[in-house]
């Protein structure tokens, strides 16, 4: 079982995950790895009431997985790791080459972000972070539910929409 | 009562929850300007905070109806509940919910001594009552 998705999803915990992906991979468990929830009761109380019974969730910071990554690996319930931006990504996969899996799930609008899908709007910053990843040999692909057809970075990448 | 449609709630959610909802109540009250619908669709976090939360200000209304209990929705909800202790979340809306919040909250509106100084105490007794409206039969 283990980890069977990396997402990179600004909403963090919401509906897409725990029923979008959760009720079709049988969720168990989320790590949300996100610094600045780590560090604040409040946001964990935020996220914890919107975990449905049944599912655990487990707050960590970007250096906390560097001794528990491989725990929540190897364990035998169906779970998914959760992040807020590419750049958190970013460095889970620098400290952890072995990940070879992101799934990109949810960026939405910013000033100086483009939009590439409905779900998705990159800054030049984050494109070359995502290609950073790539060149790392990880498989980036943008996808919000499972049952949409997943699009490969370079796809993602030199597709463009408007409004 | 004023005939002016005063807005008792914002009804938020994912895609055109609340586009069909609040339809749903018009067609059946003729009321569905007493509720502000705010879809979910294509919004940052803090874009939907903020759209809620101007939705709350922009009509004076201090309850929020949302879909689901971990929804992007209800998550911006619960962090204008941080700064406003006074506004008030209802998860898992439906339409029965909203027609008992609705009529509950016109008739304290029409009530003198009343207004809406308990809208807590209005949307616990409309949840309720909705409650019993989930009813399963056959099979």
């Amino acid at each position: 079982m283990s980890l069977l998705l990396y997402r990179i999803d600004d909403r963090l915990i919401h509906g897409q995950v725990v029923v979008g992906w959760g009720q079709p991979l049988a969720l168990k468990f989320i790590v949300l790895v996100d610094d600045d929830v780590a560090s604040s009761e409040w946001e964990q109380e935020l996220y914890r009431m919107g975990v449905p019974p049944g599912m655990d969730v487990y707050f960590h910071s970007v250096s906390d997985m560097d001794t528990r990554l491989r725990g929540y690996q190897d364990e035998q319930r169906a779970g998914l790791l959760l992040v807020g931006s590419i750049d958190t990504m970013q460095r889970l996969v620098v400290a952890h080459p072995a990940l070879r899996t992101v799934n990109v799930g949810g960026v939405h609008f910013a000033e100086g972000r483009a939009q590439r899908l409905r779900y998705v709007f990159l800054t030049p910053t984050e494109e070359a972070t995502l290609r950073d990843l790539q060149t790392r040999g990880v498989d980036v692909t943008a996808q919000d539910l499972p049952g949409t057809r997943p699009m490969a970075l370079d796809e993602l990448l030199t597709t463009r929409q408007d409004g | 009562m004023s005939d002016t449609p005063v807005v008792v709630a914002v009804v938020a959610g994912h895609g055109r929850f609340a586009d069909g909802l609040v339809s749903a109540v018009e067609q059946i009250t003729g009321r569905g300007a007493a509720f502000v619908p705010v879809s979910n669709t294509g919004l940052s976090p803090s874009d939907l905070e903020a759209l809620i939360g101007s939705s709350l200000d922009s009509t004076g209304a201090r309850v929020v109806f949302t879909d689901l209990p971990a929804g992007s929705c209800t998550m911006a909800t619960r962090r204008i509940q941080r700064l406003r202790r006074d506004v008030v979340l209802v998860t898992g809306a439906n339409v029965a919910v909203l027609m008992e919040f609705l009529f509950a909250a016109e008739n304290a509106l029409g009530t003198p001594v009343g207004g809406l100084s308990n809208v807590a105490a209005l949307a616990t007794t409309a949840a309720d009552k909705a409650r019993h409206t989930i009813v399963v039969s056959g099979g």
